[in-house]
């Protein structure tokens, strides 16, 4: 390990469980909220336990602060209670037979408070998140969103160094899930320590972290400012989450072509290699005949497979070279009679089409 | 139905020959209200010996996983099956005059267990207090570690965890045991008499004196008997959330 001073948190580790390998190095400033991306199994909860010191770390080394809180090669382990670590769990984990008030005066009583001390903290973080109200109920007695308060002050009343939030808006239902995404959003960016929340929602991403890292299969796949994870998705999984086409591709200039069959032609910005390129399902244009005489670049036929209907609209899956999904209007579905077997064209505007090289996705921004 | 009438009608025999008019002395004899006072407060000590020797054992059980733990569970569950007057032999050979440990005791500082009211409390100890460790054991087991976790990561230590969080959480099924614990050891007959003898103030328990009493005062061991199934359906209906709705009520 070289001598890199950190004032946040530091982690360079690996965490096998069975056949399962967590591998990642990654450093979170103080302050900074890194939203933690992945499908299930990817290990996004293993991170955060490994962090919490709930699951030993296999290999590597945490710090935080400076200061080592797991190390294999030295056999430095802080235990979880040793740890100032805040945990939000997805479950929050509310002791049911303690009210609000004890709930969240615990971690202030169990870090050495007396009574009453660990008391007025608990009543103050309860009066920041406006909870003074609820503090003599039990968790039983809360809504979902009350709920979610509660485990977050209980989390910050311990004054932690490092705040961990598991999916913490995952429980809620859409309408609260909206209020309660702004509030957190406050209450994180008055956290002055490092911070790391796990979700599965881009939205919620985008508007709570400053850095998404996305793992999947226990490696770090992608990472970077949320919108442009969002505009430039590195794996399928991702494009999947923000809704886009993505393709893998190598560019010479002012075309692509691309892994699967297929091209694009795009705006020549003298990029060549390996490149990803997306496309969202709203850019692209379906018509029944082949558009002869029109603007765009990209023009090819496919095979409707697939009609999905979303809230406004109808998503279609087509089979061709590339294949895609579209996004189309359910008068044009009627209007055009598409059904599953038709053959219709595609067309996109060179200039609709995102093109970024893809080792670019797996560089950290930088600090 | 057979079933039912042969579980039954043994119970309303009992009622039925009560004899009503003269419960109130064949109760009030001497006899039978040291015996009572004797039963209840060994039931009771020997009930907070378990809890105090078995939660830590029903944890580790659960919790742990050490060599030789399947044997030892195998031996916890032995009283539960093993003939009580077995149990009472067993005792007597180990903790009596002429057994190993009883000897050293008597050399040591002239204390002889037999026969005392200590060896009704070890008696009932030993065949009651698997009850309890298995009812903890299972709760411990189905308790959501997620609970202690959580604890952990807000700075508390073992002992913390345990006394300000499992133990709470398994609060009722800790209260059942108890509560089971007690109504067996209230129960118990075979070992005591046999460990501890039946010498009235001393070491007759209500089971033992009622089994004396329907020699020479059927009326007496009729009533006596009543106080026992009274106690009995006590212990059926605080614990009736757990058993008789034929599920958990977690």
């Amino acid at each position: 390990m070289t001598d890199e001073r950190s004032d946040g948190l530091a982690v360079d580790a690996q965490v096998r469980r069975g056949a399962f390998l967590l591998d990642l190095a990654l450093s979170v400033a103080p302050g900074e909220v890194i939203g933690v991306l992945g499908p299930n199994g990817s290990g996004k909860s293993t991170l955060l336990k490994a962090l919490a010191g709930l699951i030993p770390i296999t290999a590597g080394q945490i710090r935080l602060r400076g200061e080592i809180l797991d190390d294999v090669q030295t056999g430095a382990f802080a235990e979880p209670a040793a740890r100032p670590v805040g945990f939000v769990f997805q479950d929050y984990r509310l002791f049911p037979h303690l009210s609000v008030l004890e709930n969240v005066g615990f971690a202030p009583r169990a870090r050495g408070l007396g009574k009453r001390e660990a008391r007025a903290a608990a009543a103050e973080w309860i009066g920041r998140l406006g909870l003074t109200a609820l503090a003599e109920r039990r968790p039983a007695a809360l809504s979902g969103g009350q709920a979610q308060r509660v485990a977050l002050a209980r989390a910050l009343a311990g004054e932690p160094g490092l705040l961990l939030l598991d999916e913490p808006l995952s429980a809620l239902d859409a309408g609260t899930r909206l209020d309660v995404q702004a509030e957190l959003r406050t209450h994180l960016t008055d956290f002055s320590g490092p911070c790391l929340l796990v979700t599965h929602d881009p939205l919620e991403a985008l508007v709570l972290a400053d850095r998404l890292i996305v793992l999947e299969e226990g490696r770090i796949v992608q990472q970077g400012e949320p919108i442009r994870v969002a505009r430039q998705p590195a794996t399928d999984y991702v494009a999947k989450l923000v809704g886009l086409n993505l393709y893998e591709g190598r560019a010479d200039g002012p075309t692509v072509k691309l892994a699967h069959g297929g091209g694009f032609v795009i705006p020549d910005n003298d990029q060549h290699g390996d490149v990803l390129v997306s496309v969202r399902p709203s850019s692209l244009v379906v018509s029944r005949q082949s558009p002869q005489a029109s603007s765009p670049r990209n023009i090819w036929p496919a095979q409707v497979v697939g009609l999905t209907l979303l809230a406004d609209r109808v998503r279609l899956d087509l089979d061709g070279e590339p294949s895609a999904l579209v996004d189309v209007t359910p008068a044009a579905v009627a209007e055009l009679s598409i059904e599953p077997g038709s053959q219709v064209w595609l067309s996109v505007k060179a200039t609709d089409i995102e093109v970024y090289p893809r080792d670019a996705t797996i560089r950290p921004a930088a600090p | 139905m057979v079933a039912v009438a042969f579980l039954v009608l043994p119970l309303i025999g009992l009622i039925i020959r009560a004899p009503w008019g003269r419960i109130g002395s064949a109760i009030s004899g001497s006899a039978a209200l040291q015996a009572l006072e004797l039963s209840l407060w060994t039931a009771s000590l020997s009930t907070a010996v378990a809890l105090l020797i078995g939660v830590p054992l029903a944890w580790l059980l659960a919790r742990t996983v050490f060599p030789g733990q399947r044997l030892l569970r195998a031996l916890v569950t032995l009283p539960l099956v093993l003939p009580p007057v077995v149990g009472g032999v067993a005792l007597l050979l180990v903790f009596g005059r002429a057994g190993f440990i009883g000897r050293l005791l008597n050399e040591w500082f002239g204390l002889t267990i037999p026969f005392t009211p200590i060896a009704v409390v070890m008696a009932e100890t030993f065949v009651a207090m698997p009850f309890l460790i298995v009812t903890v054991e299972g709760a411990l087991r189905s308790a959501n570690l997620g609970y202690e976790e959580a604890a952990a990561t807000m700075g508390a230590s073992k002992m913390t965890v345990f006394s300000r969080v499992t133990v709470p959480m398994i609060a009722p099924s800790l209260g059942a045991g108890a509560v089971l614990c007690w109504a067996r050891a209230l129960g118990e007959f075979g070992a005591t008499i046999t460990f501890a003898g039946s010498f009235p103030g001393q070491t007759e328990t209500m089971p033992i004196a009622v089994y004396y009493a329907l020699e020479n005062d059927p009326d007496a061991a009729i009533a006596l008997s009543l106080i026992l199934l009274l106690v009995s359906v006590a212990v059926l209906v605080s614990l009736r959330d757990r058993w008789l709705r034929g599920g958990s009520t977690q």
